[in-house]
């Protein structure tokens, strides 16, 4: 084989690469949502997939969370792989009930009858100005709910690899994706690949400090590292968690055994959160090799603001996360 | 300019055995062969009766809440009589006659009720989904089954079942709206009891009838007695119909009066009155059968006393099966959360720590601090 370069595609071609490459390998699998569709997707995401799979398999609903969700949710009980788009995980949560309440229990509550392999993807998190209403990171929220996987992906590669093994897995994924890298470049082969659930990926190796994070501020906090190294003479290592349920504590607790010294950073809020979850876990397991307590890097306590400058504030950011590991290491 | 009619329409009101014992046997032709009709009554009779000892298990402490169904029968027993037995049954939790009906064995609701998950474990190839509590959930299911049968080109169809009160529900309306527009074959089935819990109907809905709710989703609507075994076999069969040749949906309004309290933790006295109860307790499905079957000279009291034998006996065989399956192992908490239990559960299982995720007791060899320097 040549060394030819692997091509580039955007975030959003890997996601429709990855439904488009899953229904044609299983009937069983389709999508369902807003828009998805005549009109390509809100986002297109689902661009051409129409032209390609019909009318049968790529269904445009009325506007109706709860109504498509719940939809969704019957004929994954009777064997389908829906795929259900959310314009927006905001807006799931007209559809709470559905999702949390019917299809992570359905299986527990039929006694093993009734599965529910069933997909609902969005976008999820703030910074394209939405208003708080539309920019919620709705993982923290959400991943308390036993029955139910997580995954977030922070880049093209991911998301293909991550979106297959969400279609193909027996149980309710949500998939969190950000409008804010959809157009994001990256490396994606041409070859097919999957990624497993629960497998952390280490982005930077460094011994000095460990920085955990989820989706898009794994992209915050590669730059905050590489101001620490230039700036700061500090090493970080930076793993990309990629799914948050399940979550691949195992790599993060041999990066802090061997750092001592961990930020966390987590773009929901940081009561009871994804956050505060792994700062408990790793107090736990690596609790005589912290040097610090584990810090984190949160969205401030506040509805998402609307002004750009606000927002940008609001949310974890580098200056926050570089801050973060200075005074990990005390350094600040 | 004149003003035109942009719509006109009507609501029909289906009854053919009424509580008079008048009987229209021309609507009946063809509907109900007489040894169903007695299989029918045998099978009611039973569900009556596993009411009454239900009610009795639950002030004993045998049994945990318990929503009877008594003088509701007809209306779920009648539609899984003229299903299919591959058609889906997606009920609330007033559908024991038709449940059983299809199959369902009677320690299963029995075991659900005495607070055991495995209770609600029904065999796939019964096609009948969990009873659903949340209110109108099950309805967009019912929804989704139809559109996955229709999808894979089988001629199954769904039949959901709820109440009054759930006709106020999102879900209610969107499951409507998604089976008119996308052409699925459901039937809606809304048991109208004239009662959610406390609250009448009039704070459900303003309009004269439920069944005219179907006409604003542009769906075919009808209402029937739902006391009447007939009745409602008529406009479900025709439904079913509708639903299997040209994939459309049916809302039905199926006016029934629940004779009991809404649950074992009601007490339907404090809001409801008297003389509405006994106007209805003259309106009791079994009533009105057992005089036609008399009058068709099918039944007589020695058979009567028989067949109360007969339920005495079966419902207190399914109340010793019930009560003679042993509790799950706790072990068993973690059974069913996933597909594969993922190694944080497995963790948590082999553990018995629940308190958080992955939690162990005590430090794992792998995640031991190196050389052990404290
Ligand atoms: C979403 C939801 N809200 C409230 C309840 C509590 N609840 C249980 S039954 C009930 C009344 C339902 O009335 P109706 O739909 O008429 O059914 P019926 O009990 O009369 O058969 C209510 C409010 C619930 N189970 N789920
Ligand atoms: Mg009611």
């Amino acid at each position: 084989m040549s060394a030819t370069a692997v091509r580039e595609i955007e975030f959003r071609d890997a996601l429709r690469e990855a439904m488009s490459e899953e229904m044609r390998r299983d009937p069983k699998v389709f999508l369902l949502g807003e828009e998805v569709a005549e009109y390509d997707g809100a986002y297109k995401v689902s661009k051409g997939m129409l032209a390609e799979f019909g009318p049968r398999r790529i269904i445009d609903t009325p506007i109706s969370e709860n109504g498509f969700a719940g939809l969704g949710i019957g004929a994954a009980m009777m064997g389908l792989r829906p795929i259900v788009e959310f314009m927006s995980w905001s807006f799931s949560l007209v559809a709470a009930d559905q999702i949390l309440n019917n299809a992570p229990k359905m299986l527990y509550m039929s006694g093993g009858q009734f599965g529910c392999p069933i997909v609902f993807r969005g976008n999820d998190g703030a910074g394209g100005q939405l208003g708080s209403t539309h920019s919620w990171c709705v993982e923290s929220l959400y991943a308390n709910v036993p029955g139910l996987k997580m995954a977030i992906p922070s880049n093209p590669y991911d998301a293909k690899g991550l979106l297959k093994t969400a279609i193909r897995d027996a149980d309710p994924v949500f998939f969190l994706e950000s409008e804010r890298m959809l157009s994001m470049k990256g490396e994606v082969p041409e070859e097919e690949y999957l990624i497993p659930f629960g497998q952390a990926a280490i982005r930077r190796t460094g011994e000095d400090c460990t920085i955990v994070s989820f989706g898009r501020p794994v992209h915050f906090a590669m730059e905050a590292a590489e101001t620490l190294a230039a700036e700061d003479g500090i090493e970080c290592e930076v793993i990309d968690g990629r799914t948050i349920r399940p979550l691949d504590l195992d790599t993060i607790v041999a990066s802090v055994r061997k750092t001592n010294r961990c930020v966390v950073v987590d773009q929901s809020w940081s009561f009871a959160s994804v956050g505060s979850e792994v700062a408990a876990q790793i107090s736990e397991h690596c609790f005589d090799d912290l040097d610090n307590h584990v810090h984190r890097v949160h969205a401030d306590d506040v509805p998402a603001p609307y002004a750009s400058n606000l927002e940008q504030e609001m949310l974890p950011n580098p200056r926050k996360i570089r801050s973060a590991v200075l005074s990990a290491c005390y350094r600040a | 300019m004149p003003i035109k009619t942009a719509f006109k329409t009507e609501i029909e009101h289906v009854s053919i055995l009424d509580e008079h014992g008048q009987f229209d046997a021309k609507l009946a032709e063809g509907l109900i062969p007489d040894d169903d009709l007695l299989a029918l009554y045998r099978h009611m009779t039973v569900c009556r009766h596993l009411d009454e000892v239900a009610f009795k298990l639950q002030r004993s402490g045998r049994m945990g809440t318990y929503p009877q169904n008594m003088g509701q029968e007809a209306t779920s027993l009648a539609a899984a009589y003229v299903l299919e037995k591959t058609d889906w049954l997606v009920p609330c939790y007033r559908e024991n006659a038709g449940l059983f009906w299809r199959g369902v064995p009677m320690e299963y609701v029995l075991l659900h009720w005495m607070g055991d998950e495995r209770g609600n474990a029904i065999p796939r190839e019964l096609f009948c989904t969990p009873l659903a509590i949340p209110i109108g959930t099950q309805m967009l299911h019912a929804a989704g089954l139809a559109w996955a049968a229709k999808y894979r080109g089988e001629k199954q169809i769904a039949c959901t079942f709820f109440g009054d009160g759930a006709t106020s529900e999102g879900d209610f309306h969107e499951a409507m709206n998604f089976a008119a527009n996308l052409d699925l074959p459901v039937v809606f089935l809304c048991q109208n009891n004239f009662w959610a819990i406390s609250v009448p109907g009039k704070i459900q809905c303003s309009a004269p009838t439920l069944a005219q709710r179907g006409l604003a989703y542009g769906m075919h609507c009808v209402q029937c007695d739902g006391n009447d075994l007939f009745a409602v076999a008529k406009v479900v069969k025709e439904a079913a119909a509708r639903a299997r040749e040209q994939s459309r949906p049916t809302f039905i309004e199926a006016v029934t009066y629940r004779l009991g309290d809404h649950t074992t933790a009601d007490d339907a006295r404090r809001y409801r009155d008297q003389a509405e109860v006994d106007l209805w307790k003259a309106r009791d499905p079994l009533i009105r059968l057992r005089g036609l079957l008399k009058e068709k000279k099918l039944w007589n009291d020695s058979k009567e006393a028989e067949l109360l034998e007969f339920a005495e006996r079966e419902v207190a065989g399914a109340v010793q099966r019930a009560e003679g399956i042993e509790a799950p192992a706790t072990t068993e908490v973690f059974d069913h959360t996933f597909a594969t239990l993922d190694p944080q559960i497995l963790k948590q299982r082999e553990t018995r720590r629940t308190s958080s995720l992955g939690q162990q007791s005590g430090r794992s060899a792998s995640h031991a601090p190196a050389g052990g320097s404290h």
